[in-house]
């Protein structure tokens, strides 16, 4: 299930960086320490986009919540429907959440609550991205 | 003219306000609306711009105003049903030019703004005062309300229009793409893991099934109950092109979009335009409709600490958004009449309605309470627009429905097991949106 391909801008470049060295990191606001995601120019609590890290995640999570998506707009998913898409949020944070095919997972046999692990998934112009499977 | 988005300050965000100043000092007198199209024919005859005309001639003939009495206009300059003109695509300058153009060619076709309308309208030879309330007509009345209360115009038409063009929704442009930015594939919205419009909402209705035990099944008497409603509304789009019924097995035999959110609990995106008429309380003695008069409007401004809201947040949130409603308005939820909250998408309308706490309903309640008359004709009547799911997409059905409820004008559509003194209605999200409160009487 070939994702499109991401072109890394300045604000989530380190992201990326990461992911193609199969790293995940999150960016942290070490004032407020906290984290957030998606990444923005500034802390959201705080305002201040002075002390905005990139800080490296275990790569543990558990899983959220699903659907299973039957209609995207994407053209590219569209072979590939229907599909699991989930929700997981990370061990450090609850609060973080990423979004998930969950390979290997049977659609709508989603454990929600289960323990999943970060893998990374080459894109359509081979940029990696973070994905998730579950643990054991 | 130079028009502005409202400021900050016009809005009613938080909790502890009190009773809001203009309580009753603001009111609606007319109505207007253009046809409703699936989409857009290519005539000019047949435009955006020339539905939002129609829309704001009818709403200044309903109220027996003339046009030079007109001193302000409220718009929402968005008006994508999430149909975009791609970049490249040629321009129908035919189109452009039958009327005044402005210096944007796809204005009054697939943007508005209040140039535009100005010079297409010349009988509007007195409005002076122009802002923008962008995202639906929630958000325009809020503006328009506050603007009339404020003294910064006394006779102002409020307008949303949408259009929609060939092609699925939402399925050209960056969805087509191989290749998109960093931002854009780990933001919230549609993303490189490919989430419909409806998935945030799937996600949060998913949840409060599991936490209280409900199923998907629990929303057909809903569903019934907005179709049958809208099919009562001869100005939506349903009842003017499809007045099919939709039945319980109809809902439970549709395709999925995201499980568990079928096609029938996103809205059908539509052209067509909307507008009222709103002036103060003093002038609207000697006008020709009987006044409806606004008791409060409140905003709803949170955001998900993450991709997509949790529904603790959502809750969180609509309680919030229920207190701010009544504490302005100087009401409770036992003052209601009926309520017209949101509901495009369908899953969704049970957090408005519980965030309210409508007939005492507390989280979880909905479902049920789905279960017993929620008709028109009962003490309890949800959603009597029909809203989105009954009308098509809008976003103005369920103000309209408030305005003509109140007025006594709804027609086939009247709620007859209340008697129709106090509604509620706005949206679109249940963490985002802007609310009125509206009532027969001032005070």
């Amino acid at each position: 299930m070939v994702k499109q391909g991401v072109k890394p801008d300045d604000l989530t470049k380190p992201f990326w960086e990461a992911a193609n060295e199969e790293r995940l990191v999150i960016q942290n606001c070490t004032a407020c320490n906290r984290l957030q995601h998606p990444p923005v120019a500034t802390c959201r609590q705080c305002g201040s986009g002075d002390n905005l890290e990139w800080k490296g995640m275990s790569g543990k999570a558990k899983i959220y919540n699903y659907t299973v998506v039957y209609d995207t707009p994407i053209r590219m998913l569209q072979e590939n429907q229907p599909f699991n898409l989930a929700v997981v949020m990370l061990d450090e944070d609850p609060g973080i959440q990423m979004y998930s095919h969950l390979p290997g997972t049977p659609v709508d046999e989603v454990p929600v609550g289960a323990s999943v692990e970060v893998i990374f998934e080459a894109t359509a112009n081979g940029q990696k991205v973070p994905e998730w499977r579950v643990a054991g | 003219m130079t028009t502005q988005n409202a400021p900050a300050s016009f809005y009613r965000t938080t909790e502890g306000l009190g009773v809001w100043p203009h309580k009753g000092k603001v009111a609606a007198v007319g109505i207007g609306h253009s046809p409703t199209a699936r989409r857009w024919d290519g005539t000019p005859e047949n435009t955006m711009g020339a539905n939002s005309i129609l829309a704001l001639r009818r709403a200044i003939e309903d109220a027996g105003v003339s046009p030079d009495q007109i001193d302000g206009l409220v718009i929402d300059p968005v008006t994508t049903t999430g149909a975009h003109w791609e970049a490249g695509d040629p321009i129908p300058m035919d189109v452009v030019n039958f009327y005044n153009p402005t210096d944007d060619p796809l204005d009054g076709i697939a943007k508005l703004s209040c140039e535009w309308l100005l010079k297409n309208m010349p009988e509007l030879t007195n409005v002076k005062f122009t802002m923008y309330g962008t995202g639906c007509m929630s958000h325009a009345i809020v503006v328009a309300a506050q603007a009339v209360g404020d003294g910064l115009t006394n006779t102002c038409l409020v307008l949303k229009s949408w259009h929609n063009l060939e092609g699925r929704y939402n399925q050209a442009g960056v969805s087509a793409a191989e290749e998109v930015s960093g931002s854009y594939a780990v933001g919230p919205g549609r993303t490189i893991w490919g989430p419909p419009g409806c998935f945030g909402t799937a996600l949060q209705f998913a949840e409060y099934c599991r936490k209280y035990g409900k199923s998907h099944d629990m929303m057909a008497p809903f569903m019934a109950n907005s179709r049958r409603n809208g099919l009562l509304f001869p100005e939506g789009y349903w009842a003017q092109h499809r007045p099919e019924e939709l039945t319980a097995e109809d809902y439970l035999a549709a395709r999925w979009i995201a499980k568990p959110a079928s096609l029938f609990d996103n809205d059908i995106p539509v052209m067509v335009s909307g507008a009222y008429l709103f002036t103060t309380a003093e002038r609207a003695k000697d006008m020709k409709q009987k006044p409806v008069y606004i008791l409060n409007h409140a905003s709803s401004r949170g955001t998900a600490r993450s991709l997509t809201p949790t529904l603790d947040e959502i809750q969180a949130e609509t309680g919030s958004t229920g207190r701010k409603i009544f504490e302005g308005a100087g009401i409770t939820a036992d003052d209601l009449s009926f309520e017209n909250m949101y509901d495009g998408f369908a899953l969704f309308h049970q957090f408005h309605i519980e965030g309210l706490g409508y007939r005492g309903m507390k989280f979880g309640d909905a479902l049920d309470f789905y279960q017993t008359d929620i008709s028109i004709e009962g003490p309890n009547p949800v959603l009597p627009s029909g809203g989105n799911i009954g009308s098509g997409r809008s976003r103005f059905w369920m103000h309209t429905d408030c305005i003509q409820q109140l007025q006594g004008r709804a027609g086939a559509r009247s709620v007859t097991g209340v008697k129709p003194e106090i509604a509620v209605s706005g949206g679109p999200m249940p963490m985002g949106g802007n609310f009125t409160v509206w009532s027969a009487s001032p005070d």
